[in-house]
């Protein structure tokens, strides 16, 4: 969600009516376009603010992200600050040295930027297609299963399961994220299924 | 957490006992600063460590790692002893009066029924008296020889404050002072908080803990209370989601279970999970287990889930073992039995026990493929870094994916706090090159999966081609989709049983709360538990509305907290048994005659009588269990067990090695060390400028905390000749790390009888990837054993050396 009135921008145009009136009320009217000129405006007020949370621990306090663009309006967006939210009820604005630090999370160096395959015994990483990538695991999966799957036991009851292969789950993607990562492994049979909250 | 972070406010006592708030949860612990402001709360630590929450702390003790359940039993042995009991709502709200089976007992540290062959018991005895009417039998007068009170009493008779001292290591004084503190709150009008984190999870008796503290906060009536509770501080943003949608071996959305061999069809598996009430007249909320299962398996299988297929019960996989947990999928990925293993977001090389096994098992995976934001250890295991991660490449014959993942300024979503709020949250940026959604990479695979099965055939398709894909873009699902999934939808017109005339519901539309799911195929749902968070009034998820009636913290309009937008688990108990709250001036429901009202949704229905309805729903006899039946392996009652690795035997029976029914694989059982070749007592622990492996990534947090050091205390820096800030050489029977030294009053040798016990504390934050130096963390140390009941890993007691490590470079 985008905040609809931007605090920001309206600190701007409150600020740019009090230059402009006392600088009239001096006399200085026409030195009213060469302040305009060189004031430089908030760095903030041409950002987009949208209300977050912090993806570290569970207390989970708002945050709000500045970005660079408006993703909403279809732009490229680039985030440039993040401070804690003070409407929000638990942090109420607070932010720990982890949360404070954010935004260097969000643009390390070290994020991903493109699918790489390491080849067995190679020593290094090359690049590789999303193309390339997702077929490469389709065929693993559909193979190891084809080869693998547990339709009944010693008993001839049908337990339907799949041992060789194991999915690992995270701890801070979203609710939304988890029932669709569910619904595939799930239905592909895999019971070595975790998540961060076993450790 | 029963309540919620802005819960906190309203205590009178908080005891932090098994996590560090102050560090690891600082935001949160504002609420601790909040009462003891504004109330004049007391804090109570008790940590190995000295920690930053001790540092603001009215009272701290020390306690030796993994000794808890002997500080708990002391406790609640003390109350019972100094009658600081709330007698009325041990009498009401838990089975204090229920009578137990005469062959049920306790003797030589184990309970009735152990195998040692097995590693297990047999739980028969475990049990109520159940009487012809087919209830529990019940003595409300607490006198009964067999009743759960008089066991309970005896049980805990042994924990003395002298043998608190002698186990736990804890002055006999400073437990003393804290158990009239603690007895203080069983006053019906002052309550105590627990916040407790992963301090008491990992331990191979780590469930036990927990229900130890649980135990003594129904004694002193602090559950279902504004400012009590059980408040499971969790690690992760998202863990507490995660976890109730079921991403576990043996879970199914909403706390449903897997089913396993023994039950081959529906019929079997729905037989175990009747819940008929124990008590007359009591709620027994599973009841409903089968409207739960269905819907999820329409949501899962819609057309295809029928009632002449059972639900296509075939569909879901069935277990052999209890679980296939991260423990034993690297026992078998070690084994050479694992094939293709997925991380998304998870970083297993630092984040599992004994790291020399975890690289030799991903060194025998054909294909490993992570998911992730970061450049994480995990999909660079093959790497060779030096002391860091010295691994010869060349052999190492995994291939590995390394996949771009977004991070939460990229996408949007609710995460569940701690407090069970599910916070709607937007996306602010464009994800950094090629990274796409998790559900985009879900979709594709899956559906690259489906394409392959249409074309080839294979192996039990159907689960995989009659999964319903009803989304509009089928290539990424939008959150908004998945959401209203979870919530549920009506399939058919929901109808009011008493008035079928009535339409609930119609076709189509989002259902109002799980109320309204039915077993009759007619709705879908996939979580039963988060129901009503997105229904026909919208996203309840993203409402923002902070105002908070009466101050009560509560923030009922704010997102949605599961169940029902209930705020505080349990509080019908915070009112007697005439339905009028225990303390006026912290009133959360209250009976009016006809219905309950106040500042939260009554977690019995509205219109139950207090005398009659006990507030514990989920449960078959209606009240809280002191004494849990055969419903955990490892007993009925807690009980101390040492640690697999400790410096001292087990006071009631020497030969016990850990917990006695923990699953051990005979790999593992090799490795653990005695306190003879390794005397110093170990513990692992975060800091509050890291969160996990993650913020080394940071440049600002990396400087914050640049380096690995393990700390230790003076007296052992003395011993051992090591120099503040020196090197030294720290090692177990697993594998070695090397680090500077933190020589701190934080620790102190503890006395445990007659053996002085050097304890040291080693933080988990560095690796070999990142922006900050290369380290160690403790997983290269820690033995290779989970809990009795959950299998989570014993990473917080555990057994090491140190030496001085003098000139050595480490780069």
């Amino acid at each position: 969600m985008n905040i609809d009135l931007s605090r920001r921008g309206f600190l701007k145009l409150a600020g740019a009516g009090v230059a402009a009136t006392s600088l009239g009320a001096m006399g200085f009217g026409g030195a009213e376009a060469a302040e305009q000129a060189h004031v430089r405006a908030f760095k903030l007020a041409s950002t987009t603010e949208t209300r977050n949370t912090c993806p570290y621990c569970s207390v989970a306090c708002g945050v709000i992200i500045y970005s660079n663009g408006d993703l909403k309006a279809g732009q490229e967006a680039r985030v440039v600050h993040i401070e804690g939210d003070a409407d929000h009820p638990t942090n109420r604005g607070t932010l720990c040295p982890k949360g404070a630090a954010l935004k260097d999370f969000v643009n390390a160096e070290t994020r991903l930027t493109t699918p790489r395959i390491r080849r067995p015994g190679a020593a290094s990483f090359e690049e590789i297609s999303w193309e390339e990538a997702l077929d490469k695991i389709a065929r693993a999966l559909k193979d190891d299963r084809d080869a693998n799957m547990v339709l009944t036991n010693d008993d001839g009851v049908p337990v339907n399961r799949w041992t060789t292969a194991g999915y690992l789950a995270a701890s801070a993607t979203t609710n939304e994220t988890a029932w669709l990562t569910y619904k595939t492994v799930r239905a592909m049979g895999i019971v070595g299924f975790d998540n961060q909250a076993r450790v | 957490m029963t309540n919620s972070w802005t819960d906190i406010k309203n205590t009178d006592l908080v005891v932090v006992m098994g996590g560090n708030a102050a560090e690891a949860h600082p935001c949160g612990f504002k609420w601790v600063t909040e009462a003891k402001a504004n109330r004049g709360a007391k804090l109570i630590v008790v940590d190995p460590r000295f920690t930053r929450t001790a540092s603001v702390a009215d009272y701290y003790a020390p306690i030796r790692p993994g000794s808890d359940i002997a500080f708990l039993m002391g406790l609640i042995n003390w109350m019972i002893q100094n009658d600081k009991v709330q007698w009325d709502y041990v009498r009401n709200f838990t089975n204090a009066g229920l009578i137990v089976r005469d062959d049920f007992g306790w003797n030589d540290g184990l309970f009735t029924g152990y195998d040692p062959e097995k590693r297990d018991y047999d739980k028969t005895s475990w049990d109520y008296v159940i009487g012809d009417d087919g209830f529990a039998q019940v003595d409300m007068t607490l006198e009964h020889p067999r009743c759960v009170w008089s066991l309970l009493k005896e049980h805990v008779s042994r924990y003395t404050p002298e043998l608190v001292e002698q186990v736990c290591g804890t002055p006999r004084d400073r437990f003393l002072k804290i158990a009239e503190m603690i007895g203080e709150c069983s006053a019906p009008d002052r309550t105590m908080t627990s916040m407790y984190a992963l301090g008491w999870t990992q331990h191979s008796k780590g469930a036990q803990n927990i229900r130890g503290m649980a135990m003594l906060q129904l004694i002193l009536g602090n559950i279902g209370v504004r400012g009590g509770g059980m408040n499971a501080l969790r690690g992760h943003s998202n863990i507490q989601g995660l976890t109730d949608i079921g991403l576990m071996s043996n879970l199914i959305p909403g706390y449903l279970n897997i089913p396993t061999e023994s039950e081959p069809d529906w019929q079997t598996y729905m037989s175990s999970r009747r819940f008929t009430p124990l008590r007359p007249g009591q709620t027994s909320y599973w009841q409903n287990y089968p409207k739960f299962m269905v819907s999820f398996m329409k949501a899962m299988w819609g057309d295809a889930a029928t009632a002449e297929n059972d639900w296509a019960y075939d569909y879901l996989p069935k277990l052999d073992v209890p679980t296939y947990d991260i423990l034993r999928m690297f026992e078998l990925m070690d084994a050479g039995q694992v094939n293709l293993y997925f991380c998304q977001g998870f970083n297993p090389l630092l984040s599992f026990p004994n790291r020399a096994k975890v690289t030799s098992a991903l060194s025998r995976l054909k294909l490993l493929v992570v998911m992730d934001p970061l450049a994480t250890e995990t999909a660079h295991f093959w790497e060779n870094h030096g002391a860091h991660n010295d691994v010869d490449t060349a052999s190492i014959q995994t291939e590995v994916l390394e996949l771009p993942s977004t991070c939460f300024a990229e996408d949007d979503g609710a995460l569940v706090n701690s407090g069970r709020w599910l916070q709607w949250h937007w996306s602010a940026a464009t994800p950094p090159g090629q990274a796409r959604h998790d559900t985009w990479i879900m979709a594709q695979i899956f559906l690259r999966v489906k394409k392959l099965y249409q074309e080839e055939g294979g192996v039990f398709p159907d689960p995989i081609l009659n999964l319903t894909w009803d989304y509009a873009d089928p290539d990424e699902p939008s959150p908004e989709e998945l959401a209203k999934e979870m919530n549920g939808r009506a399939l058919e017109d929901v109808r009011d049983p008493a008035d079928p005339t009535r339409v609930l519901t119609a076709r189509g539309k989002q259902l109002l709360n799980f109320s309204q799911y039915r077993d009759d195929g007619t709705t879908m749902g996939a979580c039963w538990i988060y129901s009503g968070c997105w229904n026909e009034e919208g996203n309840n998820m993203a409402r923002r509305d902070n105002t908070d009636p009466d101050d009560t913290g509560a923030y009922p309009n704010w997102t949605f907290s599961w169940p029902l937008n209930r705020r505080i688990l349990y509080n019908r108990a915070s009112a007697d048994m005439q339905g009028r709250p225990w303390d006026p001036s912290r009133k959360l429901l209250e009976w009016d005659g006809t219905k309950w009202t106040g500042y939260d949704v009554p977690d019995i229905a509205p219109t139950a009588r207090p005398e009659e309805v006990g507030p514990f729903i989920m449960n078959q006899e209606g009240v809280s269990r002191l004494f849990t039946r055969g419903m955990m392996r490892d007993g009925p009652f807690p009980t101390h067990m040492e640690p697999f690795e400790s410096p001292l035997a087990n006071v009631f029976n020497p030969q016990m090695r850990g917990n006695p029914v923990a699953r051990v694989f005979a790999s593992d059982a090799e490795q653990f060390a005695t306190s003879e070749e390794f005397p110093i007592a170990a513990t692992s622990y975060r800091l509050t400028e890291h969160f996990h492996y993650w913020t080394k990534h940071n440049r600002v947090n990396a400087a914050l905390q640049p380096e690995f050091f393990v700390e230790i205390s003076e007296e052992l820096a003395a011993e051992k000749g090591i120099q503040r800030g020196g090197w030294v050489r720290v090692w177990s029977k697993r594998g070695e790390v090397r680090a500077k030294a933190l020589v701190t009053g934080r620790l102190k040798p503890m006395q445990c009888g007659d053996k002085l016990v050097h304890v040291i504390g080693i933080p988990l934050h560095w690796g070999f990837m990142g922006a900050a130096r290369k380290g160690f963390g403790p997983n290269s140390l820690t033995p290779f054993v989970g809990d009795a009941n959950v299998e989570t890993p014993e990473f917080k007691a555990f057994l090491v050396n140190i030496e001085p490590a003098t000139g050595e470079a480490v780069s």
